[in-house]
């Protein structure tokens, strides 16, 4: 209870908050609507309720933006093009893949870059650069690119996906397989151990807390990437084209809609990843 | 007798940024087959260094040195000896028994030879029990025993230990102390143990090395007369006090010869 106390005022203060700038912000609009039909001398709580019950507010009031988000998954078949789950789907495929992508390279290229100085040199200032340029300028050349030599769908999205969450795979997982110490690095060389057997016994194992940090920032930012993918697409489908025509249109409360749903996609992967931390930890009988 | 190791005029320098600095220089020891051999001195006298050049860990820049006959490199490949360092440097996602089974997967012994092996080299240092528990659930003595449990799960005569108690207090360390000395004499091997306790090396060697620093070098070289039997309060026998005086005047003459104690 002490702890569902706090939460729960939190949530509460946010709800109050969003309605009463929903009034705030919906007043205008409504006040012409109203002058136009006639009315007058509205009392505020009728007035209140009409600013949460437009079509096209400019800010939704929560309880529009949850009715939109349960007609638009469950109201709706799940071909349907105007599905948020159809779309949430696509947008999750791409995530998912672009993130196994994403999470290989890094392992790769840190792999490459502690056992070579020569690759530490080479890969870190492009690695660096790379993250240096806007996704948003990147993303439509790749798109559009794969896409005049035929590779359309999944992939492209995928790569974008790729390019934002390997980087701080590389980043944390160097600095991972650098974590031993000199004294254990000592302990397998008295051994004469190969240095595939420090790899796997030693270096990997003590990536591991770097790994999953790495990981849970990554899957969330490849939600991002594959968003930002979509938009350059819009015949794709996805949750970045539902933000896109929402925007086109006016629907404020499909964006809100599918703002939603990618905020809750990514909380839920990165809690996945999160208990797949709390059972290799168990593995590897981290203390509680 | 056979010599474990021989140095001959060994010597090792490190260059910096400052210049050079000499780490050993004309280090010349003979240690022979079961003997336990202690090398005292303050800091900096290069005691861990001659450890770890036995060891292969550092390379001499003079000298030479062999090992069971063959080059450090060459001794270190044959897995020629077992290390215990100043910390127990023990693998905190493996389980005791896991620690001690990681030189054995890393040597190729067998799944049945692994179990073999753990059972009683964790019983030689009373660990028996143990098995299942990760590192941070041991206190800080019985995790070094269960790194010496390490070291003598393969089949490595010579045992060289860094320190291995320098961490630990006074009680734990008399026990262990006294403990390893039974193991020496159950296990025959030969031991090289650095250490800067007066009473640690008398207590336990059958030779000890009294170094000084600044360049490390090797001022006395004392057998001990002690029995191989030593109970815990031989400490307070003349013969041992003897010795340990012996060792004091070692090092004080060590320390004069930088002319920085008259």
């Amino acid at each position: 209870m002490t702890r569902i106390l706090p939460v729960l005022t939190i949530l509460l203060a946010i709800l109050v908050f969003w309605y009463a700038a929903a009034v705030w912000m919906n007043a205008p609009w409504q006040n012409t609507l109203n002058n136009r039909a006639g009315l007058e001398n509205v009392p505020f709580t009728s007035f209140a309720q009409q600013t949460w019950a437009q079509d096209k507010p400019v800010l939704p009031a929560p309880h529009q933006v949850v009715g939109e988000i349960w007609n638009a998954t469950m109201g709706l078949e799940f071909t349907s093009r105007r599905s948020l789950a159809y779309h949430g789907w696509i947008t999750l495929s791409a995530t998912l893949m672009g993130f196994a992508f994403g999470t290989a390279l890094g392992v790769g290229l840190a792999v490459a870059i502690i056992h070579n100085d020569a690759s530490d040199r080479s890969l870190m200032p492009w690695i660096i650069a790379s993250q240096t340029i806007p996704i948003l300028a990147v993303a439509p050349m790749v798109v559009v690119g794969l896409g005049a030599v035929g590779l359309t769908g999944l992939v492209p999205k995928a790569l974008i996906s790729m390019y934002l969450s390997f980087f701080p795979v590389v980043v944390g997982m160097v600095k991972g397989l650098r974590s031993p110490e000199n004294i254990q690095l000592d302990l397998m060389r008295t051994y004469d151990a190969s240095s595939w057997q420090v790899f796997w016994k030693l270096r990997w194992p003590a990536a591991m807390p770097f790994l999953f940090a790495s990981m849970k920032v990554g899957i969330a930012i490849s939600l991002i990437g594959a968003v930002v993918a979509e938009l350059s697409n819009a015949a794709g489908g996805g949750l970045g084209v539902r933000l896109l025509t929402g925007s086109y249109n006016g629907q404020t409360i499909q964006i809100w809609a599918a703002l939603f749903i990618a905020a809750g996609l990514a909380a839920v992967l990165v809690a996945i990843v999160g208990s797949a931390e709390r059972v290799v930890n168990r593995r590897m009988g981290v203390r509680a | 007798m056979t010599a474990v190791v021989s140095a001959e005029h060994l010597g090792l320098t490190f260059p910096t940024g400052d210049g050079d600095i000499v780490a050993l220089s004309d280090v010349n020891l003979t240690i022979e087959k079961g003997d336990f051999v202690s090398f005292i001195g303050p800091s900096g006298c290069g005691k861990t260094t001659f450890l770890r050049t036995i060891a292969d860990l550092e390379q001499p820049t003079s000298g030479t040195l062999t090992i069971n006959g063959m080059s450090a490199e060459q001794a270190r490949e044959a897995r020629a000896y077992g290390y215990v360092f100043q910390a127990p440097a023990l693998y905190p996602w493996r389980t005791i028994e896991k620690n001690v089974a990681l030189p054995l997967e890393i040597m190729g012994y067998s799944q049945a030879q692994q179990a073999e092996r753990i059972a009683r080299t964790l019983e030689l240092v009373n660990l028996s029990g143990f098995e299942k528990k990760y590192p941070w659930q041991l206190s800080g003595g019985m995790q070094q025993r269960a790194s010496i449990a390490r070291a003598l799960a393969f089949d490595a005569d010579l045992l060289l230990m860094d320190e291995p108690f320098g961490a630990l207090d006074e009680i734990v360390r008399d026990h262990l102390n006294s403990e390893l000395l039974k193991l020496w004499d159950r296990t025959q091997k030969t031991i090289c143990f650095v250490t800067h306790s007066i009473p640690e090396a008398v207590y336990l060697s059958t030779k000890i090395v009294v170094m000084s620093p600044r360049p490390g070098r090797v001022t006395d070289i004392i057998e001990s007369s002690l029995p191989r039997e030593r109970p815990l309060d031989i400490r307070e026998t003349p013969e041992f006090l003897e010795i340990a005086a012996r060792v004091r005047d070692g090092l004080r003459a060590g320390h004069s010869y930088d002319g920085d104690l008259v």
